[in-house]
């Protein structure tokens, strides 16, 4: 392809121009080759919309008063897992999207949905049009459990499941069998317990939510009343936070199910752990040994589905029913524990426990993948191996959210990394690490190669129609949105 | 595709429309304060602003000491939260009140004076839950959200916690949030 030449703005240039005009010629004759060694409108580019694409994005246009961001996301919508992550009975957690759209309506920020890199457009294709490239393109997959049966009818991923809910376009088609009365989910972290509630609370309250139509419809019509949450090790490991476990306790029509063996004695252990560790695992001795409260109480007695914790059991193969072709049940192995706290391990002690169940679903982790195959990629730890964000051994590459420290973290953390791997792009900004004396066109350079590509990126105020009609549909039924599914219709939407 | 570096810092030097890149962004849009603008009153802390018309006496000075130590002096009526002060004071601190003041996120942690954190209300346990993943926890720590100002703390200070990328990495509950 032959070269273009694109025009760039000299970060000084407005100033020294408006001065130019008061000055002698002379004068200008002499700014006019300081222009020249000036250095250009720094070009960054981050890959992927969401809390760290965004936060990423924030810092740098907040702290950087000329450099120009573009947001690339996969799909037509932006948000990430803002959108189809958080569940949609956490609508306050969504309140970062203000923030986000802020950012979206800078006039040094632009969003370009709809291009997948990797495939519409190369990294290195990226790193000629911009003088840095920001991977934070998050996990967009998920660890397997390597057990047979896996692939049965009845097993699910949270993740495709958590995507079914809020409305991910590849999960759409899931249709999870809610027919059995128990449903078994594989871990103990935040995703398992936002699984659980969603099938365990009244439909009437998800209603009110975001939840897509169709699985609120499924949800509405489920037979599961039994949730079991399976952790290989024990109540000190569990991974998700307390406000999910709360609001699990007081989920209405529903009955915790703890074992008073499995907390009993740990009141000492936890004396000295630290205070989230401490006050997590008080909540549940709480709840497994003492008496509740009278209202807890009658709202127990009167409760029609249950959920409960067992520790100790790693799964090792799914049961399948007399035809082969439907998951029945789940055999776990009996684990005990070596060592303690954090880094306890799980030992099987060779025995087993059957349970049936016609719905079981993995939450043992997301998984990030490498963009491309040039790339350095940690696969055992499933991320791009980095210092403070900077991607090693690839000059001008950086990386934050998931695919930067793992899966793992509530919003705050990936706010707190994205923010470091800004302050890294930035500095070396300042230092000259990266070379703004040479100009980087951005955009406008890959715009046509897109086009001849047969790829039509969706802008930021593309996504406002896109957002106008679902708020619209969804006040129809009183929700505050009803989620688009099909990508045709999203970009239809978008191009009128 | 391949940009003509040569071409292009040839083309600088001639450069007649400076802006036809990367146009300057206009003060009131900066990204971390514009967008305080869509903040929603009244859906987080239980304060309570006297309804009738402020007097001076209503209002008092309090100060933050920001995570680069800087120190940011603001005036905030009784019975507003030290969110809505940061708020519509437009306090440049980066990322406070992620959630809006929903209870929902940590990011406006503050750390108080002794004397000042005693004669707070008790934490509810919904706070004391988001406190439990804030960084730089201490003894004297509350959300802003859930801080509601009165008289006796007239020029408090209160700090920032650094976001310190050790002391995150030794604590991580929120697996798989």
């Amino acid at each position: 392809m032959g070269a273009r030449w694109w025009i760039c703005g000299v970060s000084s240039g407005r100033n020294l121009r408006s001065l130019a005009a008061r000055l002698h010629p002379a004068v200008v004759l002499g700014l006019g080759k300081l222009l020249s060694t000036a250095s250009s409108t720094p070009q960054v580019c981050v890959v992927g919309s969401g809390p760290a694409g965004f936060y990423t994005a924030q810092h740098l246009l907040k702290h950087h008063k000329q450099v120009q961001v573009d947001i690339y996301e996969k799909l037509p919508v932006p948000f990430g897992l803002v959108r189809f992550g958080v569940a949609p009975d956490h609508p306050e957690v969504k309140n970062v999207i203000n923030s986000f759209t802020q950012t979206a309506h800078s006039d040094r920020c632009a969003f370009y949905g709809n291009i997948t890199v990797g495939k519409d457009v190369t990294v290195e294709e990226l790193q000629q049009a911009y003088h840095a490239v920001v991977l934070s393109y998050g996990a967009e997959d998920n660890r397997m459990l390597g057990i047979s049966g896996e692939h049965l009818p009845g097993v699910y991923s949270a993740r495709a499941f958590v995507g079914w809910y809020n409305g991910l376009p590849e999960n759409q088609n899931l249709e999870p069998d809610l027919s059995s009365e128990t449903a078994v989910i594989l871990g103990q972290g935040n995703v398992a317990l936002d699984v659980a509630r969603i099938l365990l609370t009244p439909p009437d309250l998800l209603r009110k939510t975001d939840i897509t139509a169709h699985s609120l419809e499924a949800i509405a019509h489920s037979k599961v009343k039994r949730v079991w949450l399976v952790g290989r090790r024990g109540p000190l490991q569990v991974a998700f936070t307390i406000k999910e476990l709360r609001e699990m306790i007081n989920l209405p029509g529903t009955k915790p199910l703890l074992r008073p063996g499995d907390f009993e004695g740990l009141r000492d252990v936890i004396k000295d752990v630290p205070r989230p560790r401490k006050r997590l695992t008080e909540l549940m001795i709480k709840s497994a040994l003492e008496k509740p409260y009278e209202r807890e109480a009658a709202r127990w007695v009167s409760a029609t589905r249950e959920w409960g914790l067992k520790f100790l059991r790693s799964p090792t193969e799914i049961l399948p029913g007399v035809n082969g072709k439907q998951a029945v049940g789940i055999r776990l192995a009996v684990n005990r524990l070596e060592g303690s706290g954090e880094s306890a391990v799980a030992v099987p002690t060779g025995e087993f426990e059957n349970v049936e169940c016609g719905l079981i679903l993995s939450s043992i982790g997301y998984k990030s993948l490498p963009i491309a195959p040039s790339l350095p990629f940690d696969a055992k730890q499933g991320i791009i191996p980095n210092s403070m964000g900077r991607v090693h051994n690839v000059p001008g590459l950086y990386c934050s959210g998931w695919v930067k420290r793992g899966p793992t973290g509530v919003i705050i953390t990936t706010m707190n990394d994205s923010f470091d791997t800004a302050q890294s792009v930035l500095d070396d900004l300042s230092s000259g690490v990266l070379d703004t004396s040479i100009c980087k066109p951005g955009f406008p350079s890959l715009k046509e190669m897109l086009q001849h590509r047969g790829v039509h990126s969706v802008s930021f105020s593309d996504w406002e129609k896109i957002n106008a009609a679902e708020t619209a549909k969804g006040s129809e039924v009183g929700k505050p949105r009803e989620k688009i599914l099909d990508l045709q219709l999203m970009l239809q939407l978008a191009r009128q | 595709m391949a940009v003509s570096t040569a071409g292009v810092v040839r083309l600088l030097s001639a450069c007649r429309t400076l802006t036809t890149c990367g146009p300057s962004l206009p003060a009131a849009l900066r990204p971390g304060r514009g967008w305080r603008a869509c903040w929603a009153l009244g859906v987080g802390p239980s304060c309570h602003v006297p309804s009738r018309s402020v007097s001076s006496d209503d209002k008092v000075t309090v100060h933050f000491i920001n995570r680069d130590g800087d120190r940011l002096t603001a005036e905030g009526k009784v019975g507003e939260s030290l969110l809505d002060v940061v708020v519509n004071k437009n306090l440049d601190i980066d990322g406070f009140g992620a959630c809006e003041g929903t209870l929902a996120c940590s990011t406006c942690h503050l750390i108080f004076e002794d004397h000042v954190f005693e004669q707070l209300d008790p934490a509810t346990d919904e706070e004391m839950d988001m406190l439990d993943l804030a960084y730089g926890l201490t003894e004297t720590s509350r959300l802003g959200c859930q801080i509601c100002l009165t008289k006796k703390m007239a020029d408090m200070t209160v700090r920032v916690p650094e976001a310190v990328a050790d002391a995150r990495q030794t604590y991580d509950m929120g697996k798989n949030a």
